[in-house]
């Protein structure tokens, strides 16, 4: 029973590791060659580091059928727009200062986040 | 993206003005250069780049390709038509779609295509399910047999093991993929939770048949027909939800229809009918009775009657004739038009109206911030709870512990549903902005929606918003020996250098009494007191009684019949020549018949309504007192009308300020939300928080309605999905079985979750009915 209990706690452990404490790499914007998929529940990739103090681009390419993954919102710019489906749909930014910005879909199922350095 | 064809390049100049066929030669290279956008399918190394970008610069009239590996597109520029492209790109290989040349109509129509497919698939993944699941199910209630003890039972139970996997697979596996997806991105989301609860109780159902002897004998229960039904229910509850969802955006798909698909344009005296988006400005089009507008424009042959109650929600059609303006969208009534093309593709007023409904609808009112933060959250914490939940019953529960550890666990991860919170507050306002649309009131966004609900006073400007904005001479009264026809023609003349509108009802005045008007020189405006100049060598001062008795001009008994005008909701204005008293010309600014019943419902909803005008303080009493107004502002220069929005802020009111959109700039900034009156579709649609497209203060009444019973309803979404989540997940984990010996079943927990999402969206949809109150 000990062991189950240790389990159960460490298994606890791993979900705030994993979901909360853990950074994922970001993906850097150069050469406009990247394209951020929406598919499966996720976008991807979906931590992206952008340039600050210029405007930029960033697209999307929406392959899920999903409903919810239509909306793409980025709240403290003020975007909000829809993603059509298996079209890339270009998102601009104005020139940002440094900071983290969150994008995410109607919900917040699909998140991901901008870092401007 | 501009797409031009050949056609119309030909015909046409590259800065879209029509023009004679002898110079179309010489505008061809220039004109031709147009941009476009490939998407390339099958290009899987970066060695396919080098071919595809050959092979399109073969196309004749090709200058430049360049392909984009990572997102599989191309970009063209050159005069080649798109179809050519794609047949180079399919020559050498590969598959390729345009992106460019779609309007909004095609894209509503492909996104309902793919809508009804993909509910389709749903129904099927759902049927799929259910027929293994249901008939399982029936099997366990009529036997109440679902354990493993014989050999027989082993053999026959993992058959159906198997069998639930197939289902599992065909009907859920976007849900597996997805979770696996965000689980590898650090991400968790509704997937997650129906992943991880169905397969935990599918695969200690397994372990349950393979290897009995793990598990207490009492705990040897199988729940495959839980797992299968649901599946099921979960995409019978999404199937549904997009059904329900499409409703929602009924209001933005009415717009969309609005625009015609096709135009009839005038050119070379020859009259061709083309695709909307060929249309270049200053193109002339003709238009029939019963026929739409086909882009804005400006009218420069006959007259007609419009309809323009799609756009403003203004019922009456209206009179348009030589050097009026029209809106796309609208309907031709009466008769047939020749009219200038003004503004074309995405610069008419219907597809900025389009584009902002759209942006609108999918931005949030800050009361949704909360269920935001806690959709952040939500996914993992439940997962803690699950896990949480299984160790106090191995820890505490009765026997079989497993078994209850199981059902709670895996309850509790189907019950959750982070979708609620998350539609709660993005349906509503999608229906509520959608809804305000129809009755002609655009709302800039969430947050303009919510405050709008929260009014407490509202400032009317008066001149334009309470009247028509349109004054004009009542009355002159002559003192001294000049007469009426040279007092007239002075002040026409002096005010012809005014752009003010009590300025411009003189000198209209004048005109229609064919007055000639003369020649003005050192002309001045005095701000908040009137104007001077010179004509015919006398200098003239126009302007309030302040202005006379600066300059020491004896008005004697006149200030008492001033007064009487003014009383008489007319402004009166003293006109002096060589700094003698010479007029008072009286100017009425006639209220807007239905302002009185619009006022009177604003004041019913609790509001505090307060009028603001430049003019004198008699003639804002006369007017306030006859639309019912007790409270007001008069003689307000331009820059302090901000000011006065500032004073009621500081008595702790949430301000709503209504003007026209451009005199009024920076009251309506610095109000809690701005309102801008417009008349008819010549409105600045981007000026103000809250754009009402009718002239009719009743639009104002309605905005404010729309944003209380939406808020209302996002209120009620809210608590709703709170209640169920905070009642539900506890339940499902077991807290109520040491007092009742309750414990939720997994497929109870599976049907509400379905449903729950599917009761936001239904009760969001209640919206649609709202109606404006009769007026």
């Amino acid at each position: 029973m000990l062991i189950i209990n240790i389990a159960g706690v460490v298994l606890i452990a791993l979900i705030v590791w994993w979901f909360w404490l853990y950074k994922p790499k970001e993906a850097e914007l150069s050469d406009n060659d990247l394209v951020v998929i929406v598919e499966n529940g996720t976008y991807s990739p979906s931590h992206i580091k952008v340039p600050a103090g210029s405007p930029i681009e960033i697209k999307f390419l929406r392959k899920d059928q999903s409903p919810c993954s239509e909306a793409l919102l980025i709240p403290d710019l003020q975007i909000s727009d829809t993603l059509p489906l298996n079209k890339v749909k270009i998102i601009q930014l104005p020139a940002l200062s440094s900071g983290e910005y969150a994008f995410h879909c109607q919900m917040q199922m699909y998140r991901g986040q901008i870092t401007v350095q | 993206m501009n797409k031009v064809t050949s056609d119309s390049v030909n015909d046409h100049c590259h800065d879209g003005s029509s023009h004679q066929a002898s110079t179309s030669h010489e505008t061809d290279s220039v004109a031709t250069l147009v941009q476009q956008e490939l998407i390339i399918e099958g290009a899987g190394c970066a060695s396919c780049v080098g071919k595809i970008e050959e092979a399109l610069k073969q196309v004749s009239g090709v200058t430049e390709a360049e392909m984009n590996f990572a997102q599989r597109t191309v970009s063209v520029v050159g005069s080649a038509d798109d179809t050519d492209l794609i047949k180079a790109v399919e020559k050498a290989g590969y598959n390729a779609k345009s992106t460019s040349g779609e309007t909004e109509d095609d894209a509503l129509d492909e996104k309902e295509r793919a809508d009804s497919a993909y509910y389709k698939r749903l129904i099927k993944k759902t049927w799929i399910a259910l027929s293994l699941g249901v008939p399982l199910m029936a099997y366990a209630l009529i036997t109440g047999e679902m354990n493993v003890s014989t050999t027989g039972e082993q053999v026959v139970w993992g058959g159906v093991g198997i069998l639930t996997l197939a289902v599992l697979i065909i009907s859920g596996k976007h849900f597996y993929v997805g979770a696996w997806k965000s689980f590898l991105n650090h991400s968790a989301n509704m997937d997650t939770l129906i992943a991880l609860g169905t397969g935990t109780a599918w695969l200690y159902s397994m372990v349950v048949v393979f290897f009995p002897s793990s598990v207490p004998p009492e705990a040897r229960h199988v729940y495959f027909e839980a797992t299968a039904i649901i599946i099921g229910l979960i995409d019978l509850g999404l199937a549904l939800e997009l059904k329900a969802r499409g409703r929602t955006s009924e209001a933005i798909k009415r717009l969309i229809g609005l625009q015609p698909k096709t135009a009839r344009v005038v050119r070379d005296d020859k009259e061709l009918d083309i695709s909307i988006d060929q249309v270049l400005l200053n193109d002339v089009v003709r238009v029939r009775p019963g026929e739409k507008i086909p882009v804005d424009g400006e009218v420069i042959e006959g007259h007609t009657a419009i309809d323009e109650s799609m756009l403003t929600g203004e019922p009456m059609p209206v009179e348009k004739a030589v050097g009026d303006t029209l809106a796309a969208g609208t309907i031709n009534k009466a008769g047939t038009i020749l009219f200038k093309a003004t503004r074309v593709g995405k610069d008419t007023a219907l597809a900025q109206i389009i584009n902002m409904v759209k942006r609108a609808q999918n931005s949030k009112p800050p009361i949704g911030r909360l269920a935001d933060i806690i959709s952040a959250y939500f996914v993992p914490v439940v997962m803690i709870i699950a896990v949480s939940s299984a160790l106090a019953w191995l820890n505490f529960g009765p026997e079989p512990v497993v078994a209850y550890a199981i059902v709670s666990a895996t309850t509790v991860l189907i019950i959750a549903c982070p979708c609620a919170l998350g539609l709660a507050t993005p349906m509503s306002v999608m229906v509520g902005v959608g809804k305000a649309a129809e009755a002609g009131v655009l709302i800039r966004n969430g947050a303009a929606l919510q405050t709008a609900s929260k009014i407490t006073a509202m400032i009317l400007d008066k001149t334009g918003t309470i009247t028509l904005g349109a004054p004009k001479v009542t009355d002159v009264l002559i003192a001294g020996d000049h007469d009426e026809q040279t007092v007239l023609q002075l002040a026409a003349t002096l005010e012809s250098g005014s752009e003010h509108p009590l300025a411009m009802a003189i000198v209209e005045s004048a005109k229609e009494r064919g007055i000639e008007i003369g020649k003005v020189s050192n002309f001045n405006a005095i701000a908040g007191h009137g104007v001077q100049a010179e004509v015919d060598g006398k200098t003239l001062l126009f302007g309030n009684e302040k202005l006379m008795h600066e300059r020491g001009i004896d008005l004697g008994a006149f200030v008492k019949k001033a007064q009487g005008l003014a009383a008489e909701a007319k402004t009166p204005m003293y006109f002096a020549i060589d700094n003698r008293f010479a007029a008072i010309i009286a100017v009425a600014d006639p209220i807007k018949e239905d302002s009185i019943a619009a006022i009177k419902r604003l004041q019913h909803s609790g509001i505090r309504v307060v009028m603001l005008t430049g003019d004198n303080r008699d003639t804002a009493k006369a007017v306030a007192s006859k639309v019912g107004i007790t409270e007001f502002f008069a003689e307000v220069l331009p820059e302090e009308k901000s000011k006065k929005v500032q004073e009621l802020q500081m008595q702790g009111e949430i301000v709503g300020m209504t003007g026209d959109g451009i005199n009024d700039a920076p009251a309506l900034a610095i109000a809690n939300v701005g309102f801008a009156i417009g008349t008819g579709t010549d409105v600045a649609i981007e000026s103000a928080d809250i754009t009402l497209m009718r002239g009719s203060l009743h639009g104002l009444a309605d905005a404010i309605a729309v944003s209380k019973a939406t808020l209302r309803n996002i209120k009620q979404n809210l608590f709703g999905a709170f209640i169920y989540n905070v009642a539900g997940v506890p339940f499902a984990a077991g807290v109520l079985y040491p007092f009742m010996g309750l414990l939720l079943n997994p497929v109870i927990a599976g049907a509400a979750m379905a449903f729950s999402s599917l009761t936001v969206v239904t009760n969001a949809n209640r919206l649609r009915f709202f109606k404006a109150q009769d007026h």
